[in-house]
């Protein structure tokens, strides 16, 4: 699964013909990790949430060759533990 | 290389034209021309055309002889150019190079596009084909979309705001209201310019250009001769295009354009000029981002600045360099083809002092500068009195 940082990102609202009933829909410009720029971006689709410039995402799809990532959950530490249940 | 003059300029007013098909506009453009000055049509040796997608909009190929055989340039080469939103732009650079080496003496150039004869989304989708197809434009994007994340990187480094973009679009359409051959002849406010429907985040509907049919043609000539031809001759005192990446994801930094600065550089140098001498401009703001960028590039403001710089008013009609006083391509129009040629017309009008209402106060020194694409053909032209 491929990695990497938001470079840039927007919601189309006005697509073209051919995507017009997906609108809107988010596209990024990703730097992919373990790679040197520029050549290593890649323009891909958003799944999932919105995200933003800086946000890490990783590959989750690829429908007809076109990549799409996610934002990537924050790492088990940082999320919350429900507390235990007393007993 | 001898010195070159455009010695005549015409075009057609822009709008949606339904009963004006490309030929039409071209010919109506190309008239208007040769009206403009004494050039016999039989001394025209050259002919060139800017078209971006007649093929894809129309169904007709083959254009340039389609076009120059029914303006009456009987047998002479006719080569169409196509450069994206440069097209033309760049036709007029290869005509000027033909008559600056001496090749020929007269070339005259058209440019023309014919785009409302299709709906929004197909119109979109043909745009979308001078972007890189294998990758973002399978993704989805569309150049409102690229310009979009453009704007957001920009706004990521610089704090420019969606203000500063809408001052853009409320400047030019200002101008443009003075403009009787403008597309859309209406006043916009600050608010309304912000309040446009979201085309793609953070851009709206104001902060785009328009969906235009049009055409414009000058004719080029040496300097030498122009006299005998014209009155007021308009010099070409620097031009130069360049070119970038297709694919934005392959640029290294998305809040410059390379293109602009190379071609720039270029055209300062052989005008012997440099951007503080410039009074006036045609810039290319197929989006409000596109022009705020531009006046970065070309060196009128910093790095970072052109958003601030544009909101102070500097570029306005009245301000210290007016920029888009025909109303640029967002209140003007942009057939997409005729753009480039329509600068020039733009600029040899302001520097003959026949721009009527619109007309700069300094006008000896403009600058046209015409971008394809998001960034990978771009064109810049300094004209100056002859």
């Amino acid at each position: 699964m491929r990695t990497g940082t938001v470079y840039t990102e927007t919601v189309i609202y006005s697509a073209a013909e051919a995507f017009a009933a997906e609108a809107p829909f988010q596209t990024a410009i990703v730097a992919l990790d373990g790679a040197s720029e520029p050549s290593r971006r890649l323009t891909v689709r958003i799944a999932g949430g919105r995200v933003s410039i800086g946000d890490r995402v990783v590959e989750v799809d690829s429908r007809g060759g076109v990549p799409f990532f996610q934002k990537v959950p924050l790492s088990a530490d940082d999320v919350p533990r429900p507390e235990k249940s007393p007993g | 290389m001898r010195p070159v003059a455009v010695v005549a300029a015409g075009k057609t007013p822009f709008g949606a034209f339904s009963g004006l098909d490309l030929r039409a506009l071209a010919v109506e453009a190309g008239e208007k021309c040769l009206a403009n000055a004494r050039v016999p049509r039989e001394r025209i040796q050259s002919f060139y055309l800017g078209n971006f997608a007649g093929p894809a909009f129309t169904g007709q190929n083959h254009l340039a002889p389609y076009i120059s055989m029914a303006l009456g340039l009987e047998g002479i080469p006719a080569t169409r150019v196509e450069a994206a939103c440069a097209s033309s732009g760049s036709a007029f650079f290869h005509a000027w190079a033909e008559v600056a080496a001496g090749i020929y003496d007269f070339v005259m150039v058209v440019g023309v596009e014919k785009m409302t004869s299709q709906s929004t989304a197909r119109t979109t989708e043909i745009l979308a084909s001078a972007g890189d197809l294998a990758g973002e434009i399978r993704a989805g994007s569309t150049f409102a979309s690229l310009f979009a994340m453009i704007a957001r990187r920009h706004m990521h480094e610089f704090g420019t705001k969606k203000e500063h973009l809408a001052a853009v679009a409320v400047k030019n359409h200002a101008a443009g209201a003075l403009n009787p051959d403008a597309h859309m002849r209406k006043v916009i406010t600050l608010e309304q310019a912000l309040a446009g429907r979201p085309i793609a985040d953070p851009l709206g509907l104001y902060d785009c250009s328009l969906i235009s049919d049009g055409a414009a043609a000058v004719i080029l000539a040496p300097l030498e001769r122009a006299a005998e031809f014209t009155a007021n001759p308009v010099r070409i005192l620097g031009v130069a295009q360049a070119s970038d990446y297709v694919a934005l994801d392959q640029k290294a930094d998305i809040t410059t354009f390379p293109a602009v600065r190379r071609a720039a550089e270029k055209a300062y140098q052989m005008a012997g000029v440099g951007p503080r001498d410039i009074q006036f401009a045609e810039l290319h703001d197929c989006f409000t981002i596109a022009e705020i960028i531009a006046t970065e590039d070309l060196g009128f403001t910093p790095r970072g600045c052109g958003g601030p710089y544009a909101m102070a008013g500097y570029t306005s009609l009245q301000g210290e360099r007016p920029i888009n006083a025909s109303g640029g391509l967002k209140s003007k129009g942009h057939p997409v083809g005729a753009t480039g040629v329509a600068q020039i017309c733009d600029v040899v009008q302001q520097i003959r002092g026949q721009a009527g209402e619109r007309q700069v106060a300094r006008h000896s020194l403009g600058l046209a500068q015409n971008l394809g694409g998001s960034g990978a053909t771009c064109v810049v032209s300094i004209l100056a009195e002859a």
